[in-house]
């Protein structure tokens, strides 16, 4: 290859990255950003996990076929997002009244090492009496998290304790199982009754 | 024995009412609506909220804080990215331009709480000093509200 072909193969291969990183913008943050169907977690009839809810009975992705069903990942040594999610999730349940009677409201840990049976059942029991608390083994809590399409990741800090970094999403999900929509955490929550009304309807 | 500390703990209390802003140090620095949750014993980390307002001319810098009621207490700050993935870190030292104020808020900005050397017990108030570069240290009254608060309201 001589020199000038080099550099022409340098300017295509520039303008190739310069139309992909175009194309990415267009698609990720620009008009064409779609309801980011990349992330959107299957559907419940397509998930497949067995982990305990906080009163220790076996439970899955087939528990919440049926009703309406809302489900969010977090763990209870969360000082900040997961007590925030959870009083919100309480706050519309109280909005929503009986409205919101029959669905599933399930908070699963992505910390199943802290957050055992017992520690999930004290804590969801500070809460809004529907949500319930589901824990198991890393190796369930990963497959479920795979079905919601839902990341974590475990970061150690300081003082030799750890952190999880999280989705902190809430994913809705209508009677048949169906993803509806998700309530993203800066998303305005005034949004969120609303798409909660949308799910149950 | 629960009652014997509790007693203790509130005779220990300083009697300051949660809307009342505190002054100190520097005096152009003001805290208003400082709250935070109740914990559930001590092995979680707690947070703790609150506006921090430069009511002055020149730009007042927060370097850190401190409290009894937490071994390592910090400011940190939540974020959340584009998959919605939140996670959270030390914020460092924060800048407060005159005139501006800083939220401690969820979601945002956090005194982070680790190792509590005491459950924080609703109805109760701790105490934490904010530490700024001028030396100066404004002492806050933190009101314990419920585990599922929502702001400094309740
Ligand atoms: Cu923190």
């Amino acid at each position: 290859m001589t020199g000038r072909t080099t550099l022409k193969c340098a300017y295509a291969g520039i303008a190739a990255i310069a139309l992909t990183l175009a194309v990415g913008w267009w698609q990720v943050d620009g008009p064409g950003a779609s309801e980011q169907t990349e992330r959107q977690p299957f559907a419940l009839t397509e998930m497949e996990f067995s982990l305990s809810d906080h009163e220790g009975d076996e439970v899955g992705p087939e528990t919440l076929i049926g009703r309406p069903t809302m489900v969010f990942f977090g763990f209870t040594y969360c000082p900040d997002v997961c007590p925030t999610t959870l009083s919100d999730i309480s706050g519309w349940l109280d909005d929503l009244g009986e409205d919101a009677e029959g669905m599933n409201v399930v908070f699963i840990t992505v910390d199943p090492e802290r957050d055992t049976v017992e520690a999930i059942a004290e804590y969801v029991g500070y809460f809004h009496p529907s949500i319930r608390g589901w824990t198991g083994t890393q190796e369930e809590i990963a497959r479920a998290a795979q079905g919601f399409r839902a990341r974590y990741e475990r970061v150690p800090t300081d003082g030799g304790d750890y952190t999880m970094n999280h989705t902190a999403s809430v994913f809705l999900f209508d009677i048949e199982g169906r993803f509806t929509t998700m309530i993203d955490y800066h998303e305005p929550r005034e949004f969120a009754v609303p798409k909660i009304r949308r799910t149950l309807d | 024995m629960k009652t014997i500390f509790y007693g203790l703990m509130a005779a220990l209390m300083f009697t300051s009412s949660a809307a009342t802003p505190t002054f100190a140090g520097s005096e152009s620095v003001v805290v208003e609506d400082a709250w935070s949750r109740a914990s559930v014993g001590v092995n979680r980390p707690g947070a703790a909220y609150m506006t921090i307002r430069n009511t002055g001319d020149e730009t007042v810098t927060l370097t850190g804080l401190r409290t009894d009621l937490a071994m390592m207490p910090d400011i940190h700050q939540t974020s959340t990215n584009a998959e919605g993935v939140s996670s959270m870190a030390p914020a460092g030292e924060i800048e407060i331009a005159p005139g501006e104020a800083v939220s401690l808020e969820p979601g945002g900005l956090h005194a982070m709480l680790m190792h509590l050397q005491r459950p924080m017990t609703e109805g109760e108030n701790f105490s934490v000093i904010l530490d700024f570069s001028d030396g100066g240290e404004i002492a806050v009254e933190v009101p314990i509200l419920g585990i599922a608060a929502r702001g400094p309201e309740g």
